[in-house]
């Protein structure tokens, strides 16, 4: 399967199942895409009288092309079979090793943004907060569970975490006495809105956390729509300068300033720039995803504003690479020579196998999304997963698993996509979000346009 | 043809778990 498109002057050829990408001319571009539905003859007829006047082509170059396709196809880098469904039917399957869990150490938080899937932080229950023991036990939990492997994630979660500092700061230092014993490497995240971010949570964060997610929707009015406190009062102004402070302090470490969009910023790149105009670098803008019923949910009107949004977004970034200032946005970092394996591509990010999110009582969950919905409980940190039907539902979650993506040539991209995403649109966890997968495909059609931009410096090398 | 990892050849070389949990990239392995 090969997905071909336009990207300004580019003409993008993605081969599905080998992984491989051709930058093509326009002869190129249309031999390819009729290859599979043509002969070698009516192919050459084709393409000589689309191009013969306008390009000079002879009916030997347009062969000479079609052996040029040939040769890459004998090769494996175009239309390379697909060989991977066995590999994604069963990878989940082969154990139940936990290698990743989101704490939720505090159902409570200081803003009250409406559009929160969390309920403003206590997840449609009571506000809570994890103690210690409850804590220790689910890195005890995790430790006991991992099998052979070293590298453990353990994300601080809420709610709003630092609403629970003293007890993050004692986990991690346990989580680091456990390493030593265990001979594992925990890399602690956290994410915050930032009301906290102190000199003291800084210092910690920059000394101990792998990566920091700071909340901000971009500009001060849009922010401010929705992230308020509890008085209703806007939280930019508190908010930025902590921010501010904590990235100048951060130096080479990771972090994420994530926004979240709606359809009231459906031109969230004004938002984005906004971020990078105030000096943040490592970018990331959400779509919203909530009742359609909401004002804030984004509609079928706004998909094209969307669309055009995210290939505007991905010249700004071509423009400030080339300009010395740029900035990384999360949906576009695609690693061509050294990203992910196959097993990772088919099998997502494991929700609900080896990743799971413990309430602040000790309960688990397939993922922080679900946290709150009674009937996705799984078991908790004492007897461990008891619900395993549910574990074997979320096992069988895969890029092959539903019947409408076999088609699809963004499968081995969103690896089946999100199921927490299916099931608030559809109500299964294995229904498709429409919606989602067509701002996931362009925006991976954005992210290699950006990066084969890294790559050469215009399509006419394809020409040469 | 823009290099890429060939994800034919990592059902060899892939599947090893030790990635950071994705979703709130390189692979180590790729990169050997």
């Amino acid at each position: 399967m090969i997905h071909s498109y336009k990207f300004d002057d580019k003409n993008i050829v993605l081969d599905v199942f080998s992984g491989s990408i051709h930058l093509v001319d326009e002869v190129a571009y249309d031999v390819i895409n009729l290859y599979e539905s043509k002969s070698k003859a009516e192919i050459v007829d084709e393409v000589y009288s689309n191009y013969n006047a306008s390009l000079g082509i002879s009916r030997d170059d347009v062969l000479e092309c079609i052996s040029d396709v040939e040769t890459l196809k004998a090769e494996g880098k175009l239309f390379a079979p697909d060989k991977y469904a066995d590999i994604a039917a069963n990878f989940r399957k082969k154990n139940f090793y936990i290698k990743a869990l989101c704490l939720h150490v505090a159902h409570t938080c200081n803003l009250n943004c409406s559009y929160c899937f969390a309920s403003q932080g206590k997840y449609h229950g009571q506000r809570a907060i994890m103690s210690y023991e409850i804590g220790a036990r689910a890195l005890d939990f995790l430790i006991e569970n991992s099998g052979y492997h070293k590298n453990l994630d353990v994300d601080f979660f809420g709610g709003e975490p630092l609403m629970n500092f003293e007890v993050v700061k004692q986990l991690v230092m346990y989580g680091r006495e456990l390493e030593k014993k265990h001979n594992k490497n925990i890399r602690f995240t956290l994410t915050t809105n930032g009301v906290k971010l102190d000199d003291e949570v800084i210092d910690f964060c920059n000394d101990e956390m792998h990566n920091v997610v700071l909340s901000l929707d971009g500009r001060k009015e849009v922010n401010d729509r929705f992230r308020v406190d509890n008085m209703g009062r806007g939280s930019y102004d508190v908010i930025v300068p902590n921010f501010k402070r904590f990235v100048e302090k951060r130096g080479d470490k990771s972090y994420y300033m994530r926004g979240t969009f709606t359809h009231y910023n459906t031109d969230f790149l004004n938002d984005i720039k906004h971020m990078a105009d105030l000096g943040f670098s490592e970018l990331s803008m959400e779509p919203v995803v909530t009742d359609p019923s909401e004002p804030a949910a984004l509609t079928e009107e706004d998909l094209p504003i969307l669309f055009d949004q995210y290939e505007e977004l991905a010249r700004e970034m071509i423009k400030r690479n080339k300009q010395g200032n740029g900035f990384t946005f999360y949906h576009y970092m695609i690693n061509l020579t050294c990203g992910p394996c196959i097993y990772k591509r088919v099998a997502g990010c494991g929700s609900g196998t080896e990743y799971m999110a413990v309430t602040p009582w000790g309960e688990l969950f397939p993922c922080h999304q679900f946290v709150g919905d009674s009937k996705y409980s799984m078991g908790d940190i004492y007897k461990g997963v008891t619900n395993t039907a549910m574990r074997d539902k979320f096992a069988s979650l895969n890029a092959y698993s539903r019947p409408e993506c076999q088609n699809c040539w963004a499968k081995l991209y969103c690896s089946g996509g999100c199921a927490a995403n299916s099931y608030h649109a559809t109500g299964e966890v294995d229904g498709i979000y429409e919606y989602g997968c067509k701002l996931f495909k362009k925006r991976i059609e954005c992210a290699l346009a950006v990066k084969l931009s890294e790559s050469t410096s215009s399509s006419s090398e394809a020409q040469e | 043809t823009i290099q890429t990892r060939d994800l034919s050849k990592s059902i060899k070389d892939g599947g090893c778990g030790e990635c950071q949990t994705s979703c709130k990239q390189d692979c180590e392995n790729a990169k050997k």
